[in-house]
Order: C-alpha cells, then structure tokens, then sequence
C-alpha cells in the first residue's frame, strides 16, 4: 500500500539515506525513534513535503514521488491537530468534501456516521479554539477521515495529549483502524504506543532504519545496541560469546541457544532479572544465578528499580515496590540474583 | 478653535487634506495587490537571492527620502528605459497624483511587505499541508486556509502603509511639488507665513489620520470566538 524504495532526501545537517519500507494494505505500521531521528521526514516525504533526491514512494501501487500532495490521496494528523481555527468544527470536518469526485450527499453521511462515531455531534457549531485536547484531535481524525484517503499518516498524534485523554484516543485509533482498516502509518518515540497499535513496527536513526519487525520481535530480539536501549533494555554489554556461553567481564551468562557468528553483545531486560532473596548463597539450581550488591534502590510508585553491582558489572533489575519491601531490599543488601537463559538475548 | 474653524473653510486645505489621504489610501491599496503576493514568496519559499531582494525591498526605510524622489525622478526620466515605457503608457510622474502615488508606494511598501510576511509566517504550514492533502490545490489552499488567518496583518500592513505615506514629505517635494499634499502645504504655509498659518492645517491633518487610523484598527480586531461552556 505503501512502498518507500532506496528514498534519500537531504537537508542542511540532516538526511535520511536508502530508505527501504513496505507497508501492507490495511496494516497499522508505526516508525518508532527519537527525536531528530528523521521519523518525521519520511512521514512529510510520503505527504509530498520534502523534495526527495533519490528514491521512489507509491501508495496503493501509484507512483506518487513528484505529485502534489493533493493527488496522493493520503490524510494526515498531526501532534497539534492543525484545525482551522477560522473554522467550526463542522467546517473543519466538512473542509475536503467540496474536492471529492462523485457524489458529495455520500460524503456528508459519511461526515454525519464519523462524528456520531467520534462523539463530536454536539461540538459541531463550536469553534475549534476552546475545545479539549482529546476533543481537538478527534475532530482532526474526521477531518481526514471523511474524504476517505487510501493511507492515514498519524503524526505522534498523542504525544501532546493529557494522560486521560491519551488512553482514549489510542484506544479509538486502535479501533477506527479495526472498523475502517485503513492503511495506516504512524511516527511517535513512544513504544508502549507501538507495541499497542503496532502491527509492524519500524525503529530508525539517525536517518537509517535499524530494525523493522513486530512489536513483539523488536520488543524481544533487537538487532542492535541502540534498538535494545530503545526499546527499554537497560541491561546491554558487549560480550565474548562461545557456545551457549556470553562472558561480560567476570561474569558467564549462560544462553538458552547456541549464539550465532557475528553475534558481539547480550541484552536483558531489567524485568527478566528476578531477585531471589537476600541469603548470599542461593539455594537450588545455580544456572544463571549470581550474588550481586544492591548499589540503589528508587521507588517509582508500583515499580521499583534496583541498581545492582554483580561482581563489579553494573546491572539494573526492576521489581515491583511490593516485592522490594517483602524482600526489605535496601542500599548495600547482598543479593542473589538469576535470569532465565531464553531471557539472555544475543545480537 | 477660531483658527481651526476658519482653516476649514480654506479650499486649498481641503484639496490637499483630501489629495493626502486619496494618494495614500491608493499607496496602500497598490501595495496590497502587489506586495502580498511579493510577502508569500518570501514567507514560503526558499530561493537564490532572496536575502538580496529582501534587502533591496527594505532600502527604502533606510536612504534618506530626497534620495529615494531623485532615484524615481532617474528612472522615470526619457533618458531611462523605464521612463520610456512610462511615457509609452501616457502616464507622467514629474508634478502629479501619479508621481505622488509611486513616491508612497516606493516609501511604503516595505513596511507592508515586512508586516505581511511575518503574518504569513504565523500561519503554521501544518495547516497548508493538511489542506492540501483534503484535496486544495495551492491557490485553493491560500484563499481558504492562509488568507482567512493573515488578512489581519495586511490590514495592519496597510495601516503601517498609508501612516508612512501621509507623513512623506522629502521625497514628494522632489518629484510633485505640485499637486499639493498637505505636508508640502504645511510647509509652505510654515516657510511663507509662519507658524500660526500651518499649525491648523497640520491640526487639521493629524485629527483626519487619527479617525481613519481608529477606523482600521477597530475592523481589524478579532471577534470573540463562542466560548465553551
């Protein structure tokens, strides 16, 4: 539905180079990365924003790269909505239907069935100018919605949300795209958005994408060092890796497979890491457990992060503040510490 | 108030009270049809020279206003092709409305390009593009998107305009003495007859520039938008 081939844009200090994507009809495909990333710029390159150097962009199998963003026949929302504020709600929500091609009483049903789905019926005479956050950004996604675009670009359209009204709009997004099932194509540097919505998701840096995948995969097995601390890995090392064997510094993680050739660092998850207690010899199977020294403790509320110091490697292990206080885990505590081997992942 | 009154009454104040404003108002309104369009350019586009010609385009602001009338007088001369065409056309800068017109165009027409183009600059391009992919075209785009959030600045730029074009005096004198705009009237009434005899006249001219000026203003402020409950 959207095919993004070798796409090179430059601009002065920035460009994005020999960018591969595919994105399947009615996929929710999200590009994941911080800020600076160049996210955003594949997303403006696909509206028809940027000139593009080299490279080719079709959507629905036409070739759209030099064609005015008019023609391409995508919508697009934005992190700040972008209505008219000359403009009621309904305006902005009726603003497209006057381009369409055919029959315009069919546009103004849809317009009526999205706003009643979208629960904007009594804000259509209201200026767009004193509306919520949340409310701002569904009338956006009628506005785009109601000239029926073959893709739906959503530009981090939560980040700029209230917490409360950020739930609600990921969860009428995830389900617009069920009922509807738009193509659709997100940028955000949030990936408990991704891992949400995603079918597939795209992490990219620096201009180059890194690792395309499923949330769950990417989430999982990251390719590379910055995937992994992306994607919230707070544990990565560069290993020596024989056999099932990963040796960082002094300590041996033992691995659930065989690492594969090339394969240089082990990344844990903070949450995988499980404290066992404070005795200094842990009792039972001794595969993959450690004695470690707890260097900080730092309640976040439910969850709690342990600083930890295994023989001189410094990891960090997240439980829950329940558990810290059961284990009565402080500052300086010996601790022993295991993981799982399918848990050490290896890239 | 005697002298105010009785000034009222003098044709040739009225005449150039009159010629002031009208010659103004058409600077201003030249200015909106040609340098909106001059405006967006510079506020949307990126191009070789543009840093050049927004120099060129504020020059005006900075060359002393004698300089600026012998400037228009040089190219408007027979000598000069542009003066050719000019002649061509039939029109005659030297001593007429004409000649006063392209003085305040020339004079303040920076300062509507500057006010303008910073007004399109507030309009976030967001929103262009959200249009565009709705299905507007770029006109379409400008007059239903861009034009409805910046007319307010080209009335402001048209103020700014017309204020600067009311209070020219060097550059006028230099290329229309005659007909007579209220400040060469001023002056002449100052250098033939002293300071009581222009002073009303100026009173006279202030007083119209403050209504006009108010008038503007008020059309130009933004309605209250409906409030959420």
């Amino acid at each position: 539905m959207i095919s993004i081939h070798n796409l090179h844009v430059m601009l002065p200090g920035f460009s994005l180079r020999a960018v591969d994507l595919h994105v399947g009809r009615g996929e929710f495909f999200v590009l994941l990365g911080p800020t600076g990333a160049g996210k955003s710029l594949i997303l403006e390159s696909v509206l028809g924003n940027v000139h593009v150097a080299i490279g080719q962009i079709r959507v629905n199998g036409k070739e759209v790269t030099r064609m005015p963003p008019e023609r391409r026949g995508i919508g697009i929302v934005y992190q700040d909505q972008a209505l008219f504020p000359h403009l009621t709600v309904a305006r902005n929500i009726a603003y497209g239907i006057r381009y369409l091609d055919g029959d315009r009483e069919d546009a103004y049903r849809r317009m009526d069935a999205l706003t009643d789905r979208l629960g904007l019926e009594d804000l259509l005479h209201r200026s767009v100018e004193h509306l919520s956050g949340g409310e701002k950004q569904r009338v956006a996604l009628a506005r785009a919605l109601v000239v029926r675009p073959d893709v739906l670009l959503l530009d981090e359209p939560l980040t700029a949300l209230d917490p409360n009204f950020r739930d609600e709009i990921r969860d009428l997004l995830k389900s617009i795209h069920e009922e509807t099932g738009i193509t659709v194509m997100m940028v955000t540097h949030d990936f408990t958005e991704a891992h949400y919505l995603a079918h597939r998701v795209a992490v990219i840096r620096d201009g180059v994408i890194e690792q395309i995948g499923s949330p769950e995969d990417v989430f999982r097995r990251p390719r590379t060092a910055f995937v992994a601390e992306f994607v919230g890995i707070r544990n990565v090392f560069e290993a020596r890796l024989v056999g099932k064997e990963a040796v960082v510094e002094d300590v041996c993680f033992l691995l659930g497979r065989p690492a594969r050739d090339g394969e240089r660092h082990v990344a844990i998850r903070s949450e995988d890491l499980r404290v066992l207690g404070t005795a200094t010899r842990p009792a039972g199977d001794c595969e993959n457990v450690f004695e470690a020294v707890a260097t900080k403790v730092v309640h976040k509320g439910f969850v709690s992060d342990l600083f930890l110091s295994v023989h001189g490697l410094p990891m960090r292990a997240t439980l829950t503040t329940r558990e810290c206080i059961d284990l009565d885990i402080r500052e300086d505590a010996r601790l022993a510490l295991s993981v799982d081997p399918a848990h050490v992942h290896t890239f | 108030m005697a002298d105010l009154r009785e000034t009222l009454r003098d044709r040739d104040v009225l005449r150039s009270i009159r010629l002031s404003v009208l010659t103004s108002g058409s600077a201003a309104l030249l200015s909106f049809l040609f340098g909106t369009p001059f405006a967006y350019l510079l506020a949307r586009r990126e191009f070789r020279g543009k840093k050049m010609l927004e120099s060129v385009i504020d020059l005006p602001i900075m060359i002393p206003h004698p300089v600026v009338g012998i400037a228009i007088l040089g190219i408007a001369g027979r000598d000069h092709w542009m003066g050719k065409i000019i002649g061509a056309l039939g029109l005659r800068i030297m001593g007429s409305t004409t000649g006063i017109i392209t003085v305040l165009l020339f004079v303040g027409l920076p300062f509507y390009i500057d006010t303008v183009k910073a007004g399109f600059e507030a309009v976030p391009r967001r929103m262009e593009t959200v249009s565009r992919t709705l299905g507007a075209s770029t006109a379409s785009t400008f007059f239903r998107v861009t034009f409805p959030m910046a007319w307010r600045s080209m009335v402001v730029g048209m103020i700014l305009c017309t204020a600067r074009a009311v209070s020219e005096f060097g550059a006028i004198v230099i290329v229309a003495y005659h007909p007579m705009v209220a400040p060469v009237l001023i002056y002449e009434r100052f250098t033939a007859y002293g300071l009581r005899y222009s002073q009303p006249v100026a009173v006279w001219l202030i007083l119209v520039c403050l209504v006009l000026f108010v008038l503007l203003r008020l059309f130009s402020i933004r309605k209250p938008t409906d409030r959420k409950n």
